[in-house]
Protein backbone atom coordinates (compact mmCIF):
# COMPACT_ATOMS: atom_id res chain seq x y z
CA UNK A 1 0.00 0.00 0.00
CA UNK A 2 1.36 3.56 -0.88
CA UNK A 3 1.14 5.67 1.64
CA UNK A 4 0.66 9.42 0.08
CA UNK A 5 1.67 11.02 3.61
CA UNK A 6 4.83 9.37 4.08
CA UNK A 7 6.89 9.38 0.88
CA UNK A 8 9.59 7.80 2.31
CA UNK A 9 7.98 4.56 3.59
CA UNK A 10 7.32 3.43 0.03
CA UNK A 11 10.89 3.51 -0.50
CA UNK A 12 12.96 0.50 -0.10
CA UNK A 13 16.60 1.22 1.17
CA UNK A 14 17.94 -0.65 -1.28
CA UNK A 15 16.28 2.02 -4.12
CA UNK A 16 18.81 2.45 -6.96
CA UNK A 17 19.13 6.15 -6.28
CA UNK A 18 23.07 6.40 -7.59
CA UNK A 19 25.96 5.04 -8.40
CA UNK A 20 27.48 3.51 -4.83
CA UNK A 21 30.71 4.56 -5.79
CA UNK A 22 32.36 7.72 -3.72
CA UNK A 23 33.46 11.20 -5.42
CA UNK A 24 34.16 12.74 -2.27
CA UNK A 25 36.54 10.45 0.85
CA UNK A 26 37.16 12.38 3.81
CA UNK A 27 39.58 10.59 6.68
CA UNK A 28 39.83 11.32 10.34
CA UNK A 29 38.96 15.05 9.49
CA UNK A 30 39.34 17.52 12.01
CA UNK A 31 38.68 20.89 12.80
CA UNK A 32 39.41 23.44 15.43
CA UNK A 33 38.84 27.08 16.12
CA UNK A 34 41.87 28.57 18.08
CA UNK A 35 41.65 26.31 21.15
CA UNK A 36 38.20 25.19 20.60
CA UNK A 37 37.58 21.69 18.79
CA UNK A 38 34.61 21.82 16.32
CA UNK A 39 34.51 18.04 15.11
CA UNK A 40 37.09 15.38 15.42
CA UNK A 41 37.83 12.37 13.54
CA UNK A 42 35.11 12.50 10.72
CA UNK A 43 35.61 9.77 7.93
CA UNK A 44 33.17 9.21 5.68
CA UNK A 45 31.72 9.16 1.81
CA UNK A 46 29.72 10.29 -0.04
CA UNK A 47 28.73 8.66 -3.11
CA UNK A 48 27.89 10.02 -6.88
CA UNK A 49 24.68 11.58 -8.17
CA UNK A 50 23.36 10.52 -4.26
CA UNK A 51 21.63 13.38 -1.89
CA UNK A 52 23.44 12.97 1.54
CA UNK A 53 22.26 14.22 4.40
CA UNK A 54 23.72 15.77 7.38
CA UNK A 55 21.47 15.78 10.32
CA UNK A 56 21.92 16.61 14.16
CA UNK A 57 21.58 19.36 16.79
CA UNK A 58 23.03 22.62 16.38
CA UNK A 59 26.98 23.45 17.49
CA UNK A 60 28.01 19.93 16.07
CA UNK A 61 30.17 20.98 13.55
CA UNK A 62 27.68 20.17 10.33
CA UNK A 63 28.05 23.31 8.98
CA UNK A 64 31.68 23.59 9.57
CA UNK A 65 32.92 20.43 8.27
CA UNK A 66 31.11 21.15 5.16
CA UNK A 67 32.39 24.38 4.49
CA UNK A 68 35.43 22.07 4.79
CA UNK A 69 35.32 20.52 1.94
CA UNK A 70 36.00 22.95 -0.61
CA UNK A 71 38.42 25.21 1.78
CA UNK A 72 36.21 27.74 2.35
CA UNK A 73 36.82 27.01 6.12
CA UNK A 74 40.31 28.39 5.26
CA UNK A 75 38.43 31.75 5.00
CA UNK A 76 38.39 32.09 8.98
CA UNK A 77 41.74 32.70 10.28
CA UNK A 78 41.98 30.88 13.31
CA UNK A 79 40.63 27.54 11.56
CA UNK A 80 43.04 24.35 11.93
CA UNK A 81 42.06 21.65 9.41
CA UNK A 82 43.36 17.92 10.23
CA UNK A 83 43.37 14.79 7.92
CA UNK A 84 42.61 14.41 4.45
CA UNK A 85 39.70 15.02 2.21
CA UNK A 86 39.58 12.96 -0.98
CA UNK A 87 38.11 14.56 -3.93
CA UNK A 88 37.63 12.05 -7.05
CA UNK A 89 40.57 10.34 -5.62
CA UNK A 90 42.77 13.40 -5.20
CA UNK A 91 43.67 15.16 -1.51
CA UNK A 92 42.12 18.42 -1.69
CA UNK A 93 44.40 19.73 0.69
CA UNK A 94 47.69 19.48 -1.75
CA UNK A 95 49.53 22.13 -2.37
CA UNK A 96 49.13 21.68 -6.04
CA UNK A 97 45.33 22.14 -6.26
CA UNK A 98 43.96 24.86 -7.75
CA UNK A 99 41.32 26.30 -5.35
CA UNK A 100 39.36 28.15 -7.68
CA UNK A 101 38.52 24.93 -10.03
CA UNK A 102 38.20 23.48 -6.61
CA UNK A 103 35.51 25.83 -5.85
CA UNK A 104 33.97 26.11 -9.24
CA UNK A 105 33.31 21.51 -9.41
CA UNK A 106 32.66 22.02 -5.13
CA UNK A 107 29.44 24.57 -5.14
CA UNK A 108 28.19 26.13 -2.16
CA UNK A 109 24.91 27.45 -1.16
CA UNK A 110 24.48 28.93 1.98
CA UNK A 111 22.18 28.81 4.59
CA UNK A 112 21.16 32.76 4.25
CA UNK A 113 20.11 33.25 0.40
CA UNK A 114 22.74 35.57 -0.95
CA UNK A 115 23.07 36.88 -4.10
CA UNK A 116 25.47 39.37 -4.97
CA UNK A 117 24.56 43.13 -5.24
CA UNK A 118 24.22 42.36 -9.05
CA UNK A 119 20.89 42.00 -11.75
CA UNK A 120 19.88 38.60 -11.28
CA UNK A 121 21.52 37.37 -15.02
CA UNK A 122 24.84 39.24 -14.21
CA UNK A 123 24.84 36.95 -11.20
CA UNK A 124 24.99 34.28 -13.10
CA UNK A 125 26.82 35.58 -15.95
CA UNK A 126 29.58 36.92 -13.72
CA UNK A 127 30.98 33.56 -12.71
CA UNK A 128 30.64 32.06 -15.69
CA UNK A 129 32.75 34.45 -17.28
CA UNK A 130 35.58 34.37 -14.49
CA UNK A 131 35.61 30.45 -15.29
CA UNK A 132 36.13 31.14 -19.16
CA UNK A 133 33.00 29.18 -20.24
CA UNK A 134 31.23 29.66 -23.64
CA UNK A 135 27.56 30.60 -24.49
CA UNK A 136 27.35 32.43 -20.87
CA UNK A 137 23.73 33.70 -22.00
CA UNK A 138 22.74 30.06 -22.99
CA UNK A 139 23.97 28.59 -20.09
CA UNK A 140 22.72 31.26 -17.34
CA UNK A 141 19.22 30.89 -18.98
CA UNK A 142 19.34 27.18 -19.19
CA UNK A 143 20.40 27.84 -15.40
CA UNK A 144 17.31 29.68 -14.62
CA UNK A 145 14.87 27.23 -16.53
CA UNK A 146 16.86 24.28 -13.94
CA UNK A 147 15.90 26.11 -11.08
CA UNK A 148 12.10 26.88 -12.36
CA UNK A 149 13.05 30.79 -11.81
CA UNK A 150 13.10 31.54 -15.84
CA UNK A 151 9.23 32.06 -15.65
CA UNK A 152 9.21 34.21 -12.89
CA UNK A 153 12.36 36.83 -13.90
CA UNK A 154 12.30 36.40 -17.05
CA UNK A 155 11.04 40.09 -17.95
CA UNK A 156 13.08 41.62 -15.11
CA UNK A 157 16.84 39.95 -16.14
CA UNK A 158 18.15 43.56 -15.71
CA UNK A 159 16.37 44.46 -12.29
CA UNK A 160 18.56 43.92 -8.57
CA UNK A 161 18.52 40.39 -7.63
CA UNK A 162 17.96 41.45 -3.91
CA UNK A 163 14.53 42.61 -5.01
CA UNK A 164 13.39 39.23 -5.14
CA UNK A 165 11.82 36.86 -2.45
CA UNK A 166 13.58 34.64 -0.16
CA UNK A 167 12.85 31.86 -2.25
CA UNK A 168 13.52 33.55 -5.47
CA UNK A 169 16.81 34.71 -3.91
CA UNK A 170 17.84 31.09 -3.12
CA UNK A 171 16.85 29.21 -6.27
CA UNK A 172 18.98 32.03 -8.02
CA UNK A 173 21.75 31.08 -5.68
CA UNK A 174 21.44 26.99 -6.88
CA UNK A 175 21.13 28.38 -10.13
CA UNK A 176 24.46 30.29 -10.02
CA UNK A 177 26.16 27.23 -8.50
CA UNK A 178 24.64 24.78 -10.61
CA UNK A 179 25.29 26.98 -14.34
CA UNK A 180 29.12 26.12 -13.24
CA UNK A 181 28.63 22.44 -13.60
CA UNK A 182 29.87 21.68 -10.61
CA UNK A 183 30.60 17.99 -9.70
CA UNK A 184 29.42 18.75 -6.21
CA UNK A 185 26.85 20.99 -4.37
CA UNK A 186 27.15 21.42 -0.81
CA UNK A 187 23.88 22.91 0.66
CA UNK A 188 24.19 24.34 4.02
CA UNK A 189 20.59 24.61 5.57
CA UNK A 190 19.31 26.14 2.35
CA UNK A 191 15.50 26.39 3.49
CA UNK A 192 16.17 27.46 7.14
CA UNK A 193 15.42 30.88 6.58
CA UNK A 194 12.43 30.05 3.66
CA UNK A 195 8.64 29.92 3.86
CA UNK A 196 7.28 26.36 3.62
CA UNK A 197 6.06 27.14 -0.37
CA UNK A 198 10.00 28.08 -0.89
CA UNK A 199 11.04 25.31 0.94
CA UNK A 200 8.90 23.11 -1.16
CA UNK A 201 10.12 24.30 -3.95
CA UNK A 202 13.60 23.58 -3.25
CA UNK A 203 12.98 20.02 -1.84
CA UNK A 204 11.56 19.02 -5.18
CA UNK A 205 14.19 20.95 -6.99
CA UNK A 206 16.93 18.82 -5.06
CA UNK A 207 15.08 15.67 -6.47
CA UNK A 208 15.52 16.78 -9.60
CA UNK A 209 19.15 17.80 -9.65
CA UNK A 210 20.12 14.29 -7.93
CA UNK A 211 22.16 12.46 -10.34
CA UNK A 212 22.90 14.78 -12.37
CA UNK A 213 25.14 16.19 -8.98
CA UNK A 214 26.19 15.01 -6.37
CA UNK A 215 24.19 16.41 -3.53
CA UNK A 216 25.37 16.94 0.34
CA UNK A 217 22.79 18.90 2.38
CA UNK A 218 22.83 19.95 5.87
CA UNK A 219 19.62 19.87 7.71
CA UNK A 220 18.29 20.54 10.97
CA UNK A 221 14.75 19.68 9.54
CA UNK A 222 14.36 16.04 10.45
CA UNK A 223 11.24 15.63 8.22
CA UNK A 224 13.50 17.07 5.22
CA UNK A 225 15.87 14.69 5.50
CA UNK A 226 13.66 11.87 5.44
CA UNK A 227 11.71 13.90 2.31
CA UNK A 228 14.99 14.18 0.37
CA UNK A 229 18.08 11.96 1.43
CA UNK A 230 19.49 8.77 -0.13
CA UNK A 231 21.80 8.23 2.84
CA UNK A 232 22.09 10.13 6.20
CA UNK A 233 24.96 11.12 8.53
CA UNK A 234 23.88 12.49 12.04
CA UNK A 235 26.46 14.15 14.01
CA UNK A 236 26.23 14.61 17.57
CA UNK A 237 28.52 15.75 20.42
CA UNK A 238 31.04 13.85 22.12
CA UNK A 239 31.63 12.99 25.87
CA UNK A 240 33.17 16.28 26.28
CA UNK A 241 30.21 18.15 25.41
CA UNK A 242 31.04 20.77 22.49
CA UNK A 243 33.17 18.89 19.57
CA UNK A 244 30.95 16.47 16.49
CA UNK A 245 31.55 13.39 15.60
CA UNK A 246 29.46 11.18 14.05
CA UNK A 247 26.88 8.72 15.81
CA UNK A 248 25.31 6.69 13.15
CA UNK A 249 25.43 6.68 9.63
CA UNK A 250 23.99 4.63 6.37
CA UNK A 251 20.92 4.98 4.23
CA UNK A 252 17.87 6.93 5.05
CA UNK A 253 15.83 4.52 6.65
CA UNK A 254 19.01 2.62 8.73
CA UNK A 255 19.28 6.14 10.86
CA UNK A 256 15.81 7.18 10.63
CA UNK A 257 13.80 3.61 11.65
CA UNK A 258 16.80 0.88 12.21
CA UNK A 259 19.02 2.82 14.13
CA UNK A 260 21.09 1.05 16.88
CA UNK A 261 22.21 3.93 18.72
CA UNK A 262 19.57 5.08 21.43
CA UNK A 263 20.54 8.54 20.93
CA UNK A 264 19.51 8.81 17.54
CA UNK A 265 16.60 7.09 17.69
CA UNK A 266 15.34 9.36 20.35
CA UNK A 267 16.60 12.12 18.57
CA UNK A 268 14.74 10.85 15.17
CA UNK A 269 11.63 10.23 17.21
CA UNK A 270 11.28 13.47 18.57
CA UNK A 271 12.37 12.31 22.05
CA UNK A 272 15.71 14.60 22.36
CA UNK A 273 16.97 17.67 20.21
CA UNK B 1 12.58 71.13 29.64
CA UNK B 2 11.83 69.66 26.47
CA UNK B 3 10.98 72.53 25.23
CA UNK B 4 13.76 74.44 26.27
CA UNK B 5 16.02 72.05 24.58
CA UNK B 6 13.79 72.42 21.46
CA UNK B 7 14.00 75.89 21.18
CA UNK B 8 17.69 76.47 21.97
CA UNK B 9 18.52 73.75 19.41
CA UNK B 10 16.09 76.09 16.75
CA UNK B 11 17.78 79.36 17.92
CA UNK B 12 21.27 77.52 17.18
CA UNK B 13 20.09 75.76 14.26
CA UNK B 14 18.97 79.25 12.84
CA UNK B 15 22.05 80.88 14.36
CA UNK B 16 24.34 78.91 11.84
CA UNK B 17 22.57 79.33 8.71
CA UNK B 18 22.20 82.94 9.34
CA UNK B 19 25.99 83.01 10.05
CA UNK B 20 25.93 80.82 6.37
CA UNK B 21 23.81 83.22 4.68
CA UNK B 22 25.40 86.50 6.12
CA UNK B 23 28.18 85.22 4.46
CA UNK B 24 26.84 84.03 0.92
CA UNK B 25 24.82 87.12 1.01
CA UNK B 26 27.69 89.33 1.54
CA UNK B 27 29.96 87.68 -1.23
CA UNK B 28 27.14 87.50 -3.64
CA UNK B 29 25.88 91.18 -3.09
CA UNK B 30 28.93 92.74 -3.17
CA UNK B 31 30.60 90.82 -6.38
CA UNK B 32 27.51 90.13 -8.25
CA UNK B 33 27.27 94.50 -8.67
CA UNK B 34 30.58 94.42 -9.96
CA UNK B 35 30.68 90.85 -12.03
CA UNK B 36 31.10 91.06 -15.92
CA UNK B 37 32.05 88.09 -18.22
CA UNK B 38 35.25 89.54 -18.93
CA UNK B 39 36.27 89.05 -15.58
CA UNK B 40 36.52 85.31 -16.33
CA UNK B 41 38.42 85.58 -19.30
CA UNK B 42 40.91 88.44 -18.66
CA UNK B 43 44.22 88.13 -17.02
CA UNK B 44 44.77 90.41 -14.14
CA UNK B 45 46.82 93.32 -13.82
CA UNK B 46 47.95 96.09 -11.68
CA UNK B 47 48.71 93.54 -8.77
CA UNK B 48 44.89 92.22 -9.34
CA UNK B 49 43.20 95.34 -8.79
CA UNK B 50 41.91 95.17 -12.35
CA UNK B 51 41.05 92.57 -14.79
CA UNK B 52 40.31 89.06 -14.98
CA UNK B 53 41.26 85.46 -13.24
CA UNK B 54 41.50 83.46 -16.11
CA UNK B 55 44.95 82.00 -15.46
CA UNK B 56 44.67 81.54 -12.50
CA UNK B 57 41.17 79.30 -13.09
CA UNK B 58 43.07 77.38 -14.67
CA UNK B 59 46.12 77.21 -12.34
CA UNK B 60 43.59 75.78 -10.18
CA UNK B 61 42.52 73.62 -12.21
CA UNK B 62 45.44 72.01 -13.31
CA UNK B 63 46.96 71.75 -9.69
CA UNK B 64 43.53 69.94 -8.60
CA UNK B 65 43.62 67.50 -11.64
CA UNK B 66 47.38 66.88 -10.73
CA UNK B 67 46.20 66.19 -6.97
CA UNK B 68 43.37 64.09 -7.90
CA UNK B 69 45.57 61.95 -10.62
CA UNK B 70 47.76 61.20 -7.68
CA UNK B 71 44.81 61.05 -4.67
CA UNK B 72 42.51 58.47 -6.83
CA UNK B 73 45.03 55.60 -7.49
CA UNK B 74 47.03 56.29 -4.64
CA UNK B 75 44.16 56.25 -2.28
CA UNK B 76 41.94 53.82 -3.68
CA UNK B 77 44.95 51.29 -3.82
CA UNK B 78 46.00 51.82 0.34
CA UNK B 79 42.46 51.81 1.07
CA UNK B 80 42.24 48.15 -0.26
CA UNK B 81 44.89 47.09 1.52
CA UNK B 82 44.05 48.51 4.35
CA UNK B 83 40.43 46.89 4.20
CA UNK B 84 41.58 43.68 2.43
CA UNK B 85 44.85 42.41 2.35
CA UNK B 86 45.99 43.63 6.06
CA UNK B 87 46.07 41.74 8.43
CA UNK B 88 44.38 43.30 11.24
CA UNK B 89 46.47 42.66 14.14
CA UNK B 90 49.79 43.06 13.20
CA UNK B 91 52.00 45.81 14.48
CA UNK B 92 53.11 47.20 11.29
CA UNK B 93 49.58 47.85 10.02
CA UNK B 94 48.73 49.46 13.46
CA UNK B 95 51.98 51.83 12.68
CA UNK B 96 50.37 52.66 8.92
CA UNK B 97 46.87 53.44 10.74
CA UNK B 98 48.68 56.05 13.23
CA UNK B 99 50.04 57.22 10.67
CA UNK B 100 47.72 58.33 8.65
CA UNK B 101 45.53 59.55 11.94
CA UNK B 102 48.59 61.66 12.38
CA UNK B 103 49.07 63.15 8.77
CA UNK B 104 45.28 63.92 8.73
CA UNK B 105 45.73 66.28 11.74
CA UNK B 106 48.95 68.19 10.59
CA UNK B 107 48.73 71.69 9.78
CA UNK B 108 48.92 72.48 6.09
CA UNK B 109 51.38 74.77 6.59
CA UNK B 110 53.87 72.37 7.51
CA UNK B 111 52.77 69.67 4.53
CA UNK B 112 53.62 73.07 2.85
CA UNK B 113 57.14 73.52 3.96
CA UNK B 114 57.77 69.99 3.59
CA UNK B 115 56.35 69.90 -0.47
CA UNK B 116 58.71 72.68 -0.79
CA UNK B 117 61.66 71.36 0.49
CA UNK B 118 60.98 67.81 -0.94
CA UNK B 119 59.55 68.41 -4.19
CA UNK B 120 60.64 72.27 -5.13
CA UNK B 121 64.36 71.63 -3.64
CA UNK B 122 65.52 68.12 -3.56
CA UNK B 123 63.18 66.77 -6.75
CA UNK B 124 64.13 70.24 -8.40
CA UNK B 125 60.56 70.69 -9.46
CA UNK B 126 60.94 74.43 -8.09
CA UNK B 127 57.30 76.87 -7.80
CA UNK B 128 55.08 74.84 -9.84
CA UNK B 129 51.75 73.28 -10.49
CA UNK B 130 53.58 69.70 -9.94
CA UNK B 131 55.01 70.68 -6.74
CA UNK B 132 51.66 72.13 -5.49
CA UNK B 133 49.54 69.32 -6.75
CA UNK B 134 51.73 66.64 -5.16
CA UNK B 135 51.63 68.29 -1.84
CA UNK B 136 47.70 68.69 -2.19
CA UNK B 137 47.62 65.29 -2.68
CA UNK B 138 49.59 64.24 0.11
CA UNK B 139 47.80 66.48 2.52
CA UNK B 140 44.28 65.09 1.18
CA UNK B 141 45.27 61.39 1.11
CA UNK B 142 44.56 60.74 4.76
CA UNK B 143 41.01 61.49 4.83
CA UNK B 144 40.52 60.14 1.29
CA UNK B 145 42.20 56.84 2.68
CA UNK B 146 40.08 56.30 5.96
CA UNK B 147 36.48 57.71 4.19
CA UNK B 148 37.14 55.00 1.19
CA UNK B 149 38.47 52.11 3.96
CA UNK B 150 35.33 53.02 5.68
CA UNK B 151 33.29 52.49 2.43
CA UNK B 152 34.80 49.15 1.60
CA UNK B 153 34.53 47.77 5.43
CA UNK B 154 30.78 48.35 4.90
CA UNK B 155 31.09 45.64 2.10
CA UNK B 156 28.93 42.65 3.79
CA UNK B 157 31.15 39.93 4.57
CA UNK B 158 28.74 37.49 3.23
CA UNK B 159 29.70 38.68 -0.49
CA UNK B 160 33.05 37.89 -0.44
CA UNK B 161 32.11 34.08 1.20
CA UNK B 162 29.77 33.66 -1.96
CA UNK B 163 32.73 35.49 -4.30
CA UNK B 164 35.53 32.67 -3.10
CA UNK B 165 32.86 29.99 -2.84
CA UNK B 166 31.62 30.61 -6.54
CA UNK B 167 35.45 30.20 -7.44
CA UNK B 168 36.20 33.91 -8.56
CA UNK B 169 39.58 35.26 -8.00
CA UNK B 170 40.11 38.20 -5.81
CA UNK B 171 40.63 40.64 -8.72
CA UNK B 172 37.32 40.02 -10.27
CA UNK B 173 35.59 40.16 -6.44
CA UNK B 174 37.17 43.55 -5.80
CA UNK B 175 36.67 45.02 -9.00
CA UNK B 176 33.00 44.03 -9.50
CA UNK B 177 31.31 43.68 -6.34
CA UNK B 178 33.51 45.58 -3.42
CA UNK B 179 34.49 48.66 -5.77
CA UNK B 180 30.90 49.03 -7.24
CA UNK B 181 29.84 48.57 -3.76
CA UNK B 182 31.61 50.86 -2.39
CA UNK B 183 31.67 53.33 -4.96
CA UNK B 184 29.30 56.40 -2.83
CA UNK B 185 32.08 56.07 -0.60
CA UNK B 186 34.65 56.62 -3.36
CA UNK B 187 33.12 59.52 -4.24
CA UNK B 188 32.55 61.19 -1.20
CA UNK B 189 36.34 60.94 -0.77
CA UNK B 190 36.43 62.64 -4.18
CA UNK B 191 34.25 65.35 -2.80
CA UNK B 192 36.18 65.79 0.47
CA UNK B 193 39.75 65.79 -1.39
CA UNK B 194 38.72 68.22 -4.08
CA UNK B 195 37.12 70.83 -1.33
CA UNK B 196 40.39 70.46 0.67
CA UNK B 197 42.15 71.46 -2.45
CA UNK B 198 40.18 74.33 -3.33
CA UNK B 199 40.49 75.18 0.42
CA UNK B 200 44.19 75.78 0.79
CA UNK B 201 46.01 78.64 0.81
CA UNK B 202 49.46 78.27 2.98
CA UNK B 203 50.55 74.94 1.57
CA UNK B 204 50.47 76.46 -2.25
CA UNK B 205 52.15 79.59 -1.31
CA UNK B 206 55.74 77.47 -0.40
CA UNK B 207 55.18 74.94 -3.16
CA UNK B 208 53.02 76.24 -6.01
CA UNK B 209 54.08 79.86 -5.65
CA UNK B 210 52.01 83.33 -6.64
CA UNK B 211 52.79 83.58 -10.21
CA UNK B 212 49.31 84.84 -11.94
CA UNK B 213 50.28 83.76 -15.65
CA UNK B 214 48.64 80.97 -17.57
CA UNK B 215 51.21 78.27 -16.69
CA UNK B 216 52.86 76.38 -20.17
CA UNK B 217 53.57 73.53 -18.14
CA UNK B 218 53.14 71.67 -15.27
CA UNK B 219 56.47 72.60 -14.57
CA UNK B 220 55.51 76.34 -14.13
CA UNK B 221 54.17 78.67 -11.14
CA UNK B 222 50.82 79.05 -10.70
CA UNK B 223 48.30 81.13 -8.74
CA UNK B 224 44.90 79.23 -6.82
CA UNK B 225 41.84 81.25 -6.12
CA UNK B 226 42.66 80.66 -2.34
CA UNK B 227 46.05 82.04 -2.86
CA UNK B 228 44.62 85.05 -4.87
CA UNK B 229 42.09 85.99 -2.64
CA UNK B 230 44.76 85.47 0.22
CA UNK B 231 46.81 88.16 -2.10
CA UNK B 232 44.11 90.48 -2.93
CA UNK B 233 43.26 91.12 0.96
CA UNK B 234 46.29 90.85 2.43
CA UNK B 235 48.95 92.42 0.26
CA UNK B 236 47.23 94.70 -2.77
CA UNK B 237 45.48 98.11 -1.04
CA UNK B 238 42.27 98.15 -2.83
CA UNK B 239 41.93 94.72 -4.23
CA UNK B 240 38.95 93.85 -2.17
CA UNK B 241 35.92 93.87 -5.13
CA UNK B 242 38.16 91.51 -7.08
CA UNK B 243 38.41 89.20 -3.91
CA UNK B 244 35.22 88.84 -3.03
CA UNK B 245 34.29 88.56 -6.51
CA UNK B 246 36.92 85.48 -6.86
CA UNK B 247 35.62 84.21 -3.66
CA UNK B 248 32.00 83.98 -5.56
CA UNK B 249 33.93 82.23 -8.55
CA UNK B 250 35.35 79.28 -6.05
CA UNK B 251 32.36 79.24 -4.37
CA UNK B 252 30.82 78.53 -7.47
CA UNK B 253 33.53 76.38 -8.59
CA UNK B 254 33.03 73.99 -5.65
CA UNK B 255 29.11 73.84 -5.86
CA UNK B 256 29.75 72.71 -9.41
CA UNK B 257 32.24 70.04 -8.67
CA UNK B 258 30.16 68.49 -6.00
CA UNK B 259 27.15 68.79 -8.36
CA UNK B 260 29.27 67.14 -11.22
CA UNK B 261 30.16 64.36 -8.88
CA UNK B 262 26.63 63.65 -7.45
CA UNK B 263 25.43 63.79 -11.01
CA UNK B 264 27.63 61.26 -12.12
CA UNK B 265 27.21 58.88 -8.82
CA UNK B 266 23.53 58.92 -9.84
CA UNK B 267 23.79 58.24 -13.60
CA UNK B 268 26.10 55.06 -12.79
CA UNK B 269 23.74 53.57 -10.43
CA UNK B 270 20.73 54.10 -13.21
CA UNK B 271 22.79 52.17 -15.59
CA UNK B 272 24.02 49.75 -13.07
CA UNK B 273 21.03 49.36 -10.75
CA UNK B 274 22.43 46.66 -8.41
CA UNK B 275 22.24 47.29 -4.59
Amino acid sequence: MIDKNYPWKNRLPEEECCESSPIINVENLSLSYDQHKAFSDISLKINRGCVTGIIGPSGCGKSSFIHCLNRMIELYPSSKVDGDIYFKGRNIFDSRVNLMDLRKNVGVVFQEPTPLPLSIITNIELPLKEHRFENIEDRAVQALKDVGLWEEVKDKLKSPANNLSGGQKQRLCIARTIALEPEVILMDEPCSSLDPISTEKIEGLIQELKGRYTILIVTHNLAQARRVCDYVYAFWYDESGDCGKILESGTCSDVFEHSQNKTIRDYVGGLRG
Amino acid sequence: MEGLTKSISWIIGIALIAILFYILGDIILVSVKNFSLSFLLDSPFSGGRKGGIYPIIISTLLILAVSLLVVIPVGLTSALFLAEFAENNSKSIAIIRKSIEILSAVPSIVFGLFGNAIFSVYFGMGFSILSGGLTLAIMALPLFITTVEKGIRSVPNNYRFVAFSLGMSQFTMIKSIIIPYALPAIFVGIVLSVGRALAETAALIFTSGYVDRIPESLFDSGRTLSVHIYDLTMNVPGGDINAYKTSLVLIVLILATNTLINILLKSWYKKRIAL
